[in-house]
């Protein structure tokens, strides 16, 4: 089954009205998605078996004719926690762990009567914005095979791009649920620190990291929180606000909505088709009733800095569970049990990890932590108060997903080039705000997204304002065709 | 703070990690980390006298349960996945190297 054109909604109807069953729309999602991956490598590992088992079952009690999602084939990124079946997080580190539990949003999905047909590839514990870091080798973006398909959750956007799945879930700390999507020109959603359980995603910065979809459509994007969203006694951060249906108002359009274009998000360093592109969806947002203003975000410019002291410092304490004695890669020559945990650590963590965890280390470190990590939380309350201040007169924040569209798998990169590509989407992280990517346009052959930005647990308004620009033009009608450049 | 990052502190931060750098590492993480810090500098720049840093987003404060044992029953599924196992125990090596000097 090849997904490109489709959407929930019309696989649903063929699956009630019995054109195809679950299992062998599951086989033939399962064969299309191995035959894709010869180019794109979006997945780590196919769960054949326990797929096609759960159709069979699926098929045995009926497709429920009112959960769109019973009998959907979905992908979960390798950071999250599948029973039995390998959650490496694209790292040496755990290239043999099979948990023994579903986390929460994966157990969700599975109530909700979704195949996961398998995990998609990932930077090493979802640190990078390029899906290159992991160790199961690169992906391709399908738009373009010589360009990267963004990070972390790279496999998870490529998958749904080249029409493997219309659904996987993906992880965002500082925009591995955005970027990937705007390069691969598809939909995902961070939804609101606290909207989704974290139990079961394997830890990379706690204050940072929230679970979300990765979708064809903002309208199956929606149907997809609604499966996953809410409290978990498992994950004592997780919200008990309560969880509206996200496509209640979908479709109430954008007339007199409070739309702000903050100016700071359309500076230097951002493509000029990007910029465009941007420019050209305010204008699309004004024709369709909307008010849009230009706004300032002052402290935003700041957020790389103090992310990047944030995220390694909790992630340095995150990664300290890896020490080879329990589960996980364990060095074979270590001769002591300091050694075994130097070793084990050295041989299993990549170099970007090592990076973050040292940055971590040091920013944590006495004499040091004042300067630092103190420093960039009292930055993190500044943006968050700009945020405060723009959300009393508006409903939504329109910007670019990321500063440019995909860029080339061969390039050498720096880290420090590679981190100032996170700037658009960092402050939301910080300030624990919903956030989703939405197709917003096209240079030379790659997709461009547009970032919508909405009050705490406001994602509806984010669905609504991101379905009347969607039902309004066409970008996401346009298909990837699996090509190298021209 | 922009001082930059001398190779000494780097395998000082490095052992505190738990991570052992080679001789042809220690100089390439040690650029790395320099520059990295670098785009740290610019937090200077910002006042934060009267600002009280943000370390969690999170809308729930003391979430209180039970203190009960779960029992999850999985002891031999969990024992899959530990490196070296024997009699239903982990097995490390020495804590105290005897094997050498």
């Amino acid at each position: 089954m090849d997904y490109l054109g489709k959407d929930i909604f019309s696989i649903h109807e063929s699956l009630v009205n019995g054109d195809i069953t679950a299992e062998e729309l599951t086989r033939q999602t399962i064969e299309n998605a191995k035959k894709n991956d010869e180019d794109i490598n979006a997945f780590v590992v196919f769960d054949e078996e326990n797929a096609i088992k759960q159709a069979q079952e699926i098929d045995k009690s009926g497709i429920d004719p009112d959960n769109v999602l019973s009998g959907i084939p979905v992908a979960m990124k390798d950071n999250m926690l599948t029973k039995g079946v390998l959650t490496s997080a694209g790292s040496k580190m755990l290239s043999n762990f099979k948990p023994i539990i579903d986390g929460t949003a994966v157990a969700k999905m599975k109530e909700a009567g979704t195949i996961n047909i398998g995990k998609t590839n990932m930077d090493e514990f979802a640190m990078g914005g390029s899906t290159e870091t992991s160790f199961h080798g690169k992906t391709k973006n399908p738009w373009n095979l010589d360009k990267v398909p963004g990070g972390s959750s790279g496999g998870a956007a490529a998958a749904v791009a080249a029409g493997d799945v219309l659904v996987s879930l993906g992880s965002d700390t500082g925009g591995s649920i955005r970027q990937p999507a705007s390069f691969n020109g598809i939909v995902g959603m961070k939804p609101t620190y606290g909207r989704v359980s974290r139990w079961g995603l394997i830890a990379f910065a706690s204050s940072l990291d929230q679970i979300g979809p990765l979708t064809r459509t903002v309208k199956d994007n929606a149907v997809v929180l609604n499966a996953i969203a809410g409290k978990d006694e498992h994950d004592m951060t997780s919200s008990n606000k309560e969880v509206p249906d996200f496509t209640a108002n979908i479709d109430k359009g954008v007339k007199g909505m409070k739309i702000a274009l903050p100016k700071e998000y359309l500076g230097e360093g951002v493509d000029k088709d990007v910029q465009d592109a941007i420019l050209a969806a305010a204008d699309k947002y004004r024709e369709l009733g909307a008010t849009v203003e230009e706004v300032s975000l002052p402290n935003s410019k700041y957020g790389v800095a103090a992310y990047y002291i944030i995220a390694p410092s909790e992630a340095s304490s995150n990664l300290q569970r890896f020490d080879g004695i329990r589960y996980g890669y364990r060095s074979q020559d270590a001769k002591n049990l300091e050694e075994l945990y130097v070793k084990s650590r050295s041989q299993g963590f990549g170099d970007e990890v090592k990076r973050r965890i040292m940055v971590g280390t040091y920013s944590l470190s006495a004499g040091f932590f004042d300067a630092y990590f103190k420093k960039a939380a009292e930055v993190r309350t500044l943006i968050i108060d700009d945020f405060k201040k723009v959300f009393q007169d508006y409903d939504v924040i329109l910007t670019p997903t990321a500063p440019t569209p995909a860029y080339s798998l061969k390039d050498e990169k720096d880290p420090i080039t590679m981190y100032m590509n996170d700037i658009l989407t960092i402050p939301v992280n910080m300030a624990g705000l919903p956030g989703m990517s939405v197709p917003a346009g096209f240079s030379d052959g790659l997709p461009i997204g547009m970032q919508l930005i909405g009050k705490p647990f406001d994602e509806s308004t984010l669905y609504q304002a991101a379905y009347a620009f969607e039902q309004n033009t066409d970008f996401h009608k346009q298909d990837p065709k699996m090509g190298g450049a021209q | 703070m922009s001082e930059k990052i001398s190779k000494e502190t780097v395998s000082h931060v490095a052992s505190l990690a738990k991570l052992e750098l080679t001789d042809e590492q220690l100089p390439y993480f040690t650029d790395q980390l320099g520059s990295i810090m670098g785009i740290f500098d610019s937090l200077n720049d910002v006042d934060t006298s009267n600002v009280e840093p943000t370390f969690s987003v999170t809308d729930q404060i003391n979430v209180m349960r039970e203190d009960v044992a779960d029992n999850w029953g999985q002891r031999d599924a969990l024992l899959n996945n530990a490196p070296d196992v024997s009699d239903g125990l982990i097995r490390t090596p020495t804590i105290i190297d005897e094997s050498g000097d």
